[in-house]
């Protein structure tokens, strides 16, 4: 439970979003949120809207003409038709036949126009999330984890469909019922429509509490259920580790406790409703008994007709027919009101890495880099490079060597903007990166980050993702050229093998090879190389050097490797340490000279054979 | 107890599921059966009012107006207040039993997937996306939540009051009860027509939202190569393209459920209305009095609001089902890699590691058409192995390093020790003991294995890596030991020390301090025998050296099987084993292999002849 600001006028985001007990002013903020992010997606629909509202009174309408129908039918009708006269009897079961058709076409044009409002809304917000959940830097993603996005898209909008598909109707028909009903007794009978309105304060004090504790409910409830999704789909995506290492049963407790903690919720929000909705049904009974009791001493009394009792008595139990309908709309409103709060708190954040509001177009980028002053570390963290200065010519080819957790790769994310500096700044051609059109900065500057990860989907689609426009000739030779075209060809669908998820299917070495052949067919001005070599065997590294040499002939390149051999192949080596360069110049020179990467160097060629 | 459709469709899938089923719900249903009572006298209360007003008014109050008498008013009030308050009663009764049955079987049922899962063989997860995983142990049981708990019961109550609202009729006026009957006929026509292409949708639909949900996780795994390449866009069309097929889906079947709701009200409607001139017909003609009529038709009015929700309650019946065979699909995909019925134990352990003649494919090998292969399994056609006939011998103690090409088996060899695959053919033995004879839960605790990606979880360090330690008194030694020989010292800068959490799958750790961390990890398990999978290709030439010299100390009582891509891990090694076109070839110490074996030259050695490195591609295919 962190700290809310104390004005909730700053976008909370999803800080705070585990937090189910909210102060007030936290409580109507969110839930505010909540609402107008439904607002505006509803917003487009209104049209649509309105027409399934209009397409349910008409059904309602109906539906109550059927008995009226019948009782004209008896009245009329039928001593008519013993006359010998049939024609009301024909033209009254000749009305039943028609009002039955319109109220079975209206109901189901109105289930299909309810369906695409709530699947339009369903919609938007996903693509809303999916948008946003690209958008949102890696630092947000790095907390957030990937379990919670996928509660955000799965369950939480399960809950709000729940409320889309049936209860915006039976509000809709339900609350038009009601007043229809009210307005009649009141008509009628205006002593009998006050004993309605008292029973409204039983009814407004019940829904008061029920919504100040399913509020809370819900919250927990949705937080309960991205935990459980959290763990399931960690413990799916480390099955590996947790058979090798025996987890399960430990997993199972953790699971299981989530598990009990989601059910227990649930059970709790049910309970809560088993006393909301027959609490709400008992104050409609006992308002019908007191209605009759005070009719019927009216009665008594001479001052009420009876018919008229007859009537308001009918009306009142009437009024309370569709109570249960909106206690399960109020209900699922609740619900999807929760899942809602996370949902806009998702759509609230703002990345911190972002577009410039008036980008500075570089479309022919020709790779120089600077790092001025720059300073940089992870969120709160420590800093991990205080100060660093670089310059990078356009061309040149650049190794980066030091040890592990020296800071190379921050180097290369702060160049791939995956972060923004903390302090100074990072430029391509003179531009600021965070000045720089994002999709020019993306073109001209490419990263083959350090863990190959590999959609499931075929080799090509994989590979095509640096270039979705790529012929397969294009794809097919960018895998020549990295030594992976004869191990594609000898899966079982050569490039329409698919890879499964993560792309389990081929082997690490191999995997690496794959993404290799994505950053040579994405062709950028500037190429980062996060060991991207690592897990392959020395004929196949050698291999993949050779492609390098001609690939990076004219681009700038940022190699980071643990194995010099890589070195061989750079104009320039840079050594860094604790987030500094400590050495800099050609490999010749410092191979020559008796520094770290001297006997770096030494170490490694005593390694070989 | 089912709806029509179930009852009438030929193929009984319909009752299959609910057999199925019926295992996990035994336990609840005295509880569910309770609910539906309650429901049941809950509808009869609901009607019972009404006939009591009536009584009340046309009784005790026109009859006693003159009289003066107040008893009858009294007496219809508590009747009426009675009534009410057994209504709401019954209704808190029927939510109170309900939420048992509808909360334990969705929790109960949800344990079973996770723990069938979590038994399940990695070869069943590398098929399997998650999303879909997902979907089932989330949506589809609180689907069959929402049908346990509302569902079912309003479809009973609702069925039996259709039953016997239409035997009431027969009885009041038996031609139009008839005809109201056999209306019915055409309802249970469609109802059949509909519940085959409602269940066909509905399934699409559900497996659909579960792609979607693949989607979403790969989506924010991948995030870094979508950011890499800057393929935000693409991932976003893409993704806005599955779900626009998911709302098609839905938006099917909307219209579907649209065309049943249609049939069933407008048939029985329509019945109804031309009842209406035949009822008026009949009484003329003297063959029913005016009273059935009325009564008729006030017992229709009844079965009507039933008759109406039928179709949604049906839907959501089927929806729960295709839900409920989605689920069982995959909680009935059999293991097949299991513990023996009768598992040996390894008594003294000594980590003696034998690989004899062993086969292996992955289930999806495509099968070898060309060369015909003898084969030893006669009744399967020879598929392309990885492993074909690799023999091996560990001894006790020993480190032996496992050297190939990229693609060549190795990480496949090695995952065969913890029997994360079991062997096609062949043994695979651990003291002698055929692997697939110990429990798994032995076998893994004799083996650990450090893979060559780290697969680690945003936990904290500690837990990390006290992964697979055995639950001790002294974890915090085990804890700096391991910590120690995977020279991950680096944990005690981070800003909680070892209580740092490291973010989902450790990604705010450098990938060298992951790998380590995963070193730790198998080393901390305290082992027999230690399998690493390339475990030191993120560490620089001086770390690897510290670590090296750590892990020699550390290793010389662990049977070690690494697999090494470079000289400097092979230094590790007592001896070395070359995996070449799926077989062990050559065995024995570095500069013996150097000096006699060329495959091995090939693969280990930097200093070859760029000639000879013309090969690699030849060889690799
Ligand atoms: N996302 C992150 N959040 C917080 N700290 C991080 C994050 N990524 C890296 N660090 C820390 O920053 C430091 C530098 O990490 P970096 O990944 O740049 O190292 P590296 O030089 O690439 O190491 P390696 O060779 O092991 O890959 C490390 O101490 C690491 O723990
Ligand atoms: N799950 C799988 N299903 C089908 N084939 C697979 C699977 N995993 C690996 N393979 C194939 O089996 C072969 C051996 O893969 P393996 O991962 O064992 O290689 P490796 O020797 O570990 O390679 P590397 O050095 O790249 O890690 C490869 O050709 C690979 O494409
Ligand atoms: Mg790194
Ligand atoms: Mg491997």
């Amino acid at each position: 439970m962190k700290g809310v600001p104390a004005t909730p006028s700053v976008p909370l985001g999803v800080q705070d979003e585990e937090n189910s007990q909210l102060d007030r002013v936290h409580s109507k903020a969110v839930r505010r949120r909540s609402l107008r992010l439904l607002g505006s997606t509803l917003a487009p629909l209104r049209a649509t809207f309105v027409g399934t509202v209009v397409l349910v009174v008409i059904a309602q309408a109906t539906r109550v003409l059927g008995p009226a129908l019948i009782a004209l039918a008896v009245d009329t009708a039928l001593p008519q038709a013993q006359a010998g006269n049939w024609g009301p009897a024909i033209w009254i079961s000749g009305g039943y036949v028609l009002a039955a058709i319109v109220a079975g076409a209206t109901t189901a044009a109105f289930i299909r126009l309810a369906a695409r409002v709530s699947q339009t809304v369903l919609l938007d917000l996903r693509q809303r999330v999916f948008g946003q959940t690209q958008r949102l830097s890696l630092e947000f993603h790095e907390s957030y984890t990937s379990g919670r996005i996928i509660s955000r898209q799965t369950s939480d909008l399960e809950a709000l469909r729940e409320l889309l598909d049936s209860g915006v109707t039976s509000l809709a028909s339900g609350f038009l019922y009601m007043v229809f009903t009210a307005v009649s007794l009141f008509v009628l009978d205006v002593q009998a429509g006050l004993v309605l309105l008292v029973a409204a304060i039983p009814v407004w004090l019940i829904t008061r509490w029920f919504q100040k504790r399913s509020q809370v409910l819900y919250r927990i409830s949705r937080v309960a259920s991205a935990r459980l999704i959290v763990n399931f789909v960690e413990n799916m995506t480390g099955i590996r580790a947790v058979q090798a290492f025996r987890r399960e049963d430990a997993n199972n407790a953790r699971y299981g406790a989530l598990t009990e903690d989601y059910r227990a919720n649930t059970a709790r929000t049910m309970g809560l409703n088993g006393i909301y909705d027959p609490a709400l049904q008992l104050t409609g009974n006992v308002t019908v008994a007191v209605a009759l009791a005070f009719g019927g001493f009216r009665v008594l009394d001479g001052s009420l007709e009876v018919g008229v009792l007859i009537a308001t008595l009918l009306y009142t139990k009437r009024f309370f027919q569709p109570v249960q309908q909106m206690a399960m709309f109020y209900n699922s409103f609740q619900s999807a009101a929760a899942a809602l709060e996370k949902i806009s708190g998702l759509l609230e954040e703002i990345p911190t890495v972002r577009q410039a509001a008036d980008p500075v177009p570089l479309p022919n980028a020709k790779g120089a880099l600077r790092f001025s002053d720059v300073e940089f570390g992870y969120g709160a963290g420590k800093v991990v490079l205080p100060n660093l200065d670089l310059d990078i010519p356009a061309g040149q080819t650049i190794a980066l060597v030091g040890q592990t957790g020296a800071g190379k790769s921050t180097v290369a994310k702060l160049v791939a903007r995956f972060y923004d500096v903390t302090g100074g700044s990072v430029t391509l051609d003179g531009v600021d990166l965070r000045e720089l059109a994002s999709r020019d900065l993306r073109r001209a500057i490419v990263m083959v980050t350090q863990e190959a990860y590999l959609f499931s989907g075929t080799v090509r689609d994989n590979i095509a993702l640096a270039k979705p426009e790529a012929t397969d000739s294009e794809v097919e030779a960018a895998a020549r050229a990295v030594g992976a075209h004869d191990f594609i060809l000898a899966l079982p669908d050569g490039y329409d093998t698919d890879v499964n998820k993560r792309g389990g299917r081929v082997s690490a070495g191999q995997r690496q090879l794959i993404s290799f052949a994505r950053a040579f067919l994405a062709d950028p001005a500037v190429l980062i190389l996060d060991e991207a070599t690592s897990s392959l065997d020395i004929p196949g590294e050698r291999l993949v050097q050779r492609g390098l040499q001609t690939l990076l002939a004219d681009r700038t390149a940022l190699i980071i490797a643990h194995r010099l051999s890589t070195v061989a192949i750079a104009d320039r080596v840079l050594v860094m340490s604790d987030g500094r360069v400590v050495e800099d110049g050609t490999p010749e020179e410092l191979i020559a000279g008796d520094g770290r990467f001297a006997a770096l160097h030494h170490a490694w060629e005593d390694s070989l054979v | 107890m089912r709806s029509r459709p179930a009852a009438s469709s030929a193929d009984t899938p319909v009752v299959a599921t609910l057999a199925r089923l019926y295992p996990f719900v035994k336990p609840a249903l005295p509880r569910l059966i309770a609910g539906m009572i309650c429901a049941l006298g809950a509808s009869l209360c609901a009607l019972a009012i009404p006939q009591v007003l009536e009584y009340a008014v046309n009784g005790p109050l026109l009859g006693s107006v003159d009289a003066g008498d107040t008893s009858g008013v009294w007496f219809a009030v508590l009747l009426v207040l009675g009534l009410g308050i057994l209504e709401a009663g019954l209704i808190a009764a029927r939510r109170a039993f309900i939420l048992i049955p509808g909360t334990r079987v969705e929790a109960g049922l949800r344990m079973s997937l996770f723990r069938h899962l979590q038994d399940l063989p990695i070869a069943f997860h590398d098929q399997w996306p998650g999303g879909q995983l997902l979907s089932r142990s989330m949506s589809d049981l609180s689907s069959l939540r929402r049908w346990l708990s509302f569902g079912i019961v309003m479809l009973v109550v609702n069925s039996t009051t259709i039953v016997v609202g239409i035997v009431l009729m027969i009885r009041m006026a038996a031609p139009l009860g008839v005809a109201y009957l056999i209306g019915a006929l055409p309802v249970v026509f469609f109802s059949y027509r509909f519940s085959r292409r409602f269940r066909r949708i509905s399934r699409l639909s559900q497996d659909q939202a579960g792609d979607l949900a693949t989607t979403v996780e790969e989506s924010v795994h991948g995030i870094r190569v979508l950011k890499a390449y800057g393929r935000g866009r693409e991932a976003y069309r893409n993704f806005s393209s599955q779900a626009d097929e998911l709302r098609g889906t839905e938006l099917s079947k909307a219209r579907v459920l649209s065309m049943f709701s249609f049939a069933i009200m407008t048939i029985s409607e329509v019945v109804l209305g031309l009842c209406v001139f035949a009822g008026v017909w009949l009484v003329v003609d003297g063959q029913m009095t005016v009273g059935a009529l009325v009564a008729f038709f006030a017992t229709a009015g009844v079965v009507n609001g039933p008759v109406e929700r039928l179709g949604e309650l049906v839907s959501m019946s089927l929806y729960a089902k295709t839900a409920v065979d989605r689920y069982f699909e995959v909680l009935d995909t059999v293991n097949e890699v299991t513990d023996p019925a009768e598992p040996v134990r390894v008594n003294a352990p000594r980590g003696e590691v034998t690989f004899e003649g062993v086969h292996f494919h992955y289930a999806d090998a495509p099968p070898i058409d060309l060369i015909p292969a003898p084969t030893t399994v006669p009744s399967e056609a020879p598929r392309e192995e990885v492993l074909s006939g690799v023999d091996l011998h560990i001894r006790p103690g020993e480190t032996m390093a496992l050297v190939g090409l990229t693609g060549s088996g190795k990480t496949t060899m090695a995952s065969l020790v913890p029997r994360l695959f079991d062997v096609t053919a062949g043994s695979l033995r651990i003291d002698g003991v055929d692997v697939r004879d110990l429990t798994r839960r032995d076998l893994r605790t004799l083996v650990s294995i450090a893979f060559e990606d780290a697969t680690l979880f945003s936990a904290s360090v500690r837990e990390n890596v006290l992964f697979g330690a055995p639950p001790g008194q002294d974890d915090q030694r085990d804890l700096e030991r391991a910590l120690t020989v995977a020279q991950a010292l680096f944990v005690h800068d981070l800003p909680d020390g070892v209580d740092t959490l490291i973010g989902e799958e450790g990604m705010s750790l450098s990938g060298g301090q992951r790998q380590r961390l995963a070193l730790a990890r198998a080393v901390a398990a305290r082992p027999y025998v230690l399998v690493l999978d390339d475990p030191l290709s993120a560490l620089d030439v001086s770390t690897e050296e510290a670590v090296t010299e750590q892990l020699r100390a550390e290793l010389e009582r662990t049977t070690t099987l690494i697999v090494a891509h470079r000289p400097s891990t092979v230094a590790l090694a007592d001896r070395v084993a070359v995996l070449q076109d799926g077989r062990v070839t050559g065995v024995g110490t570095h500069s013996e292999l150097l000096v006699s074996h060329d495959h091995y030259r090939f693969v280990i050695s930097s200093l070859i002849e760029d000639e000879e490195s013309e090969l690699v591609g030849k060889v690799r295919s």
